[in-house]
């Protein structure tokens, strides 16, 4: 009954070729984006936007990033952290070196220093393929952590040896340090996310995105057929970072405030690789799904007591928090081993059909 | 059943993901979030400490009714020592009108020194967290009475002078590789020049904590003659147990004020015997003040603390010290702004104007407890001393004299500190001291 496209016709090659070539999907997605620009910045709270929405859509932009990799490339990697870490350092030093340069442009500039060390780090993919190659990228997580600890100019020689937000301004507000209203930097972020989302979802459709996954499903054939592995797979290692590092510097900037070494570890990459596997892998949507649910829903289980009026030990409540997510995760990869994308698929097939049980 | 198991889920989470707003506190009390870590590999310094902290408080309520007539109300958020979730826990508390943060933890406080100027809410990093914001003029939200890392260490490298001379000696830093062992090492730079002393680092990681034995390799062959620790949690016991195995002279090896903890030698026993620490509130539960807790609340089964013994512990009573000088700040604040229930800006003046002194120390049940602190609007440090203690296998004993700090040399250092940090931070705001 819903998500019937029976009687849309679609007359042009652009209609056809659209993101959302169904009605229902254009309207679901406008409403989305109704409930994040108007509804949330209208009704959330500071903790609310601070704690939940800001990580969850900094996370879900990491999330793509290593699904163009892991997802749609098919090169399974360990270093998002640590790109992460790269975007986050050089943003950083750019903000410090030129204090009078838009925070914005620098952010999403500090992804190219990202997407320059993932080249690198990307260049044994050539030769090496599954678990070894997550050796390599291994060894790119310890050696950029190493760096940021021990090349104190990245940290300006901070006697703290962490990087610290730089209030700046951007439009006359101020877009990050103390000073930035939570709502000011959920927009920046809401912004810079949706931008390259749109980003990404294209890329993975055209002939790079194409490519990748001729790579991923089979590199041999793909070779044959005239995708060079060179440029597929590098390309793959530059997009993905470049997504990864403009999420760590704004994890820092318009989240955090300030960072040590300990936010870019590979205990930050293995939970991008989860939330990449739960949500799915090779599906934009399923990005943001594994965000939430790696991010958001612990926070939420934690402020669940209190919002029904519950009193629960703080220490056990933890405690239940860490039981409930590896439950649920065990509970939802034995329900559907592809992700939480897939049930949505699933859940909009039968949707289409209801209230058939067979189409 | 498995669709209503899904939609039951699903339900659970939205309705957690709403929950966005928290009920207000009722008006007549002073709201305390106690930013706790009772899980993870700090639990052991972090449950004590929480508990003292709670403790105390409780025993102002049960005995005196509140501080003025206001009753205190403690309420813990987890952090698990983690920054992000720390955050999370300020985020969570701050809208209920908290009064003053106390994280116990120089990660958090980092992210929480930038937000209390904004929020307008006072950080007490109580001998921990950034030492420069001692800097009263610079840093008006935060202090860290009675005394900064830096101060404590020019304490512990006086106390090592007295034993045989500083000069052309080699000293060891063994640090807790995250930003709280990092903290001192611009000062021990510094004074190895200005004092002549040589100084290598052993950086310890979170995750090596409990496996030290490359660290001690290092140590065997680099042979410092003193060892300095700044160590937390799990790594003490670790730290104190390889020393021992490689025979190190424990009493060359020195903890800080928070790697000398009841918890973490028990653990050790008799094997550190020796072992060497710093501290500065009083060991024990002889103290009047100390007793009332014991009668008040913890003979009632109304506090956290597993057996009666663990009160007058180094942790426990360190968080006792917390209290103590919040609750003196609350009541200076009440004294000085006349009104009974005051608010987070209020207690921030009173924060530099209490004045624990040895008479005050003496009529709140703790004489000898600490050394007095005056509190100024200039100095949020309060350059209080330490004493060292020993273990003697069984217990911690007193064994020093309170170790005044090298005030001369640190006081510049922090002010240098104190301007670096604000100068790539435009529209920070300062104050003027009379």
């Amino acid at each position: 009954m819903f998500y019937r496209e029976t009687g849309q016709f679609k007359t042009t090659y652009e209609a056809d070729s659209a993101i959302f070539p169904i009605l229902q999907d254009r309207i679901g997605i406008a409403l989305m984006l109704a409930v994040a620009f108007v509804v949330i910045p209208l009704t959330g709270s500071d903790f609310f936007l601070n704690t939940m929405m800001i990580p969850f859509l900094i996370f879900a932009l990491a999330a793509i990033g290593l699904n163009i990799l892991t997802g749609y490339t098919g090169q399974i990697s360990l270093g998002s952290g640590a790109f992460m870490g790269v975007g986050a350092y050089s943003c950083y030093k750019m903000a410090s070196l030129f204090p009078d340069m838009n925070l914005i442009v620098l952010v999403l500039f500090s992804g190219f220093f990202s997407a320059a060390a993932g080249m690198i780090f990307g260049l044994p993919s050539l030769r090496i393929k599954g678990f070894y190659l997550v050796v390599t990228t291994l060894a790119a997580q310890f050696f950029l952590t190493w760096a940021f600890i021990r090349v104190a100019w990245l940290y300006n020689y901070n006697d703290s040896g962490a990087i610290d937000t730089l209030p700046r301004k951007a439009f006359g507000l101020w877009i990050s340090g103390a000073e930035a209203s939570p709502v000011t930097r959920y927009f920046v972020v809401l912004c810079i996310v949706i931008a390259m989302t749109w980003f990404a979802s294209n890329l993975v459709r055209g002939r790079i995105g194409r490519s990748w996954m001729m790579i991923r499903d089979m590199d041999i054939a793909a070779e044959l057929m005239g995708v060079r592995p060179l440029y597929a797979k590098i390309s793959a290692f530059a997009v993905s970072s470049f997504y990864c590092g403009v999420a760590g510097s704004m994890m820092v900037f318009f989240w955090l405030g300030s960072a040590e070494v300990e936010s870019f570890d590979e205990n930050q990459s293995f939970l991008i690789l989860f939330m990449v596997i739960l949500g799915g892998l090779g599906s934009i949507m399923g990005s943001y799904m594994g965000a939430a649910f790696i991010v958001v829903l612990p926070v939420a289980l934690r402020a669940a007591p209190e919002f029904f009026g519950i009193t629960v030990n703080p220490t056990n409540m933890e405690h239940y928090t860490i039981m409930i997510i590896g439950a649920l995760i065990i509970f939802f990869l034995i329900v559907e081993p592809h992700g939480l994308a897939r049930l949505w698929q699933i859940a909009k097939e039968k949707l289409r059909t209801w209230p058939f049980p067979y189409a | 059943m498995k669709k209503l198991l899904a939609i039951g889920t699903a339900a659970a989470c939205l309705g957690a993901v709403l929950a966005t707003s928290a009920p207000a506190v009722a008006e007549d009390t002073f709201y305390i979030p106690s930013l706790s870590y009772r899980t993870g590999p700090f639990a052991g310094g972090g449950i004590p400490n929480a508990n003292g902290f709670a403790d105390y408080f409780n025993m102002l309520n049960e005995r005196d009714g509140g501080i003025g007539g206001v009753k205190v109300v403690v309420e813990e958020c987890e952090t698990g020592y983690n920054s992000k979730k720390g955050v999370e826990c300020y985020e969570a508390t701050k809208g209920k009108g908290a009064l003053v943060y106390n994280p116990l933890s120089t990660g958090i406080t980092l992210q929480l020194v930038p937000k209390a100027p904004v929020d307008k809410i006072p950080v007490f990093s109580s001998g921990y967290g950034l030492s420069a914001t001692a800097v009263g003029e610079k840093f008006p939200w935060g202090f860290n009475y009675p005394s900064t890392y830096w101060s404590q260490l020019t304490s512990i490298l006086k106390y090592i002078d007295s034993k045989g001379g500083l000069k052309g000696k080699k000293i060891g830093y063994l640090y807790l590789d995250v930003g709280y062992g990092k903290e001192p090492i611009p000062l021990l730079d510094v004074l190895s020049k200005k004092l002549g002393f040589s100084v290598t680092k052993y950086p310890v990681g979170v995750k090596e904590m409990q496996a030290q034995s490359s660290h001690w390799l290092k140590v065997r062959k680099d042979r410092p003659d003193w060892i300095i620790n700044w160590g937390w949690g799990a790594m003490n016991s670790t730290a104190v147990k390889e020393a021992a195995k490689i025979r190190f002279p424990l009493d060359r090896f020195i903890g800080n004020w928070w790697s000398g903890t009841h918890a973490d030698l028990r653990t050790v026993g008799a094997t550190g015997k020796g072992y060497m620490a710093a501290n500065f509130s009083g060991i024990g539960a002889s103290y009047p003040a100390l007793q009332d807790v014991l009668k008040y609340v913890v003979n009632k089964g109304k506090s956290q603390v597993k057996s009666k013994d663990l009160v007058g512990d180094v942790i426990y009573n360190r968080g006792v010290f917390q209290a103590v000088i919040i609750a003196e700040a609350i009541r200076s604040a009440q004294k000085t702004t006349g009104k009974k229930v005051i608010n987070a800006e209020d207690l921030r003046g009173g924060f530099e104007t209490f004045d624990l002194s040895e008479a005050r120390l003496k009529e709140i049940g703790l004489e000898g407890f600490t050394q007095p602190i005056k509190a100024s609007c200039k100095d949020h440090e309060g350059g209080g001393g330490i004493y060292m203690q020993q273990w003697d296998g069984k217990d911690w004993k007193r064994v020093s004299d309170m170790i005044s700090p090298m005030t001369d040399i640190v006081r510049p250092m922090l002010e240098k500190a104190a301007a670096k940090y604000i100068a790539d931070k435009p529209g920070w705001k300062t104050q003027t001291c009379k």
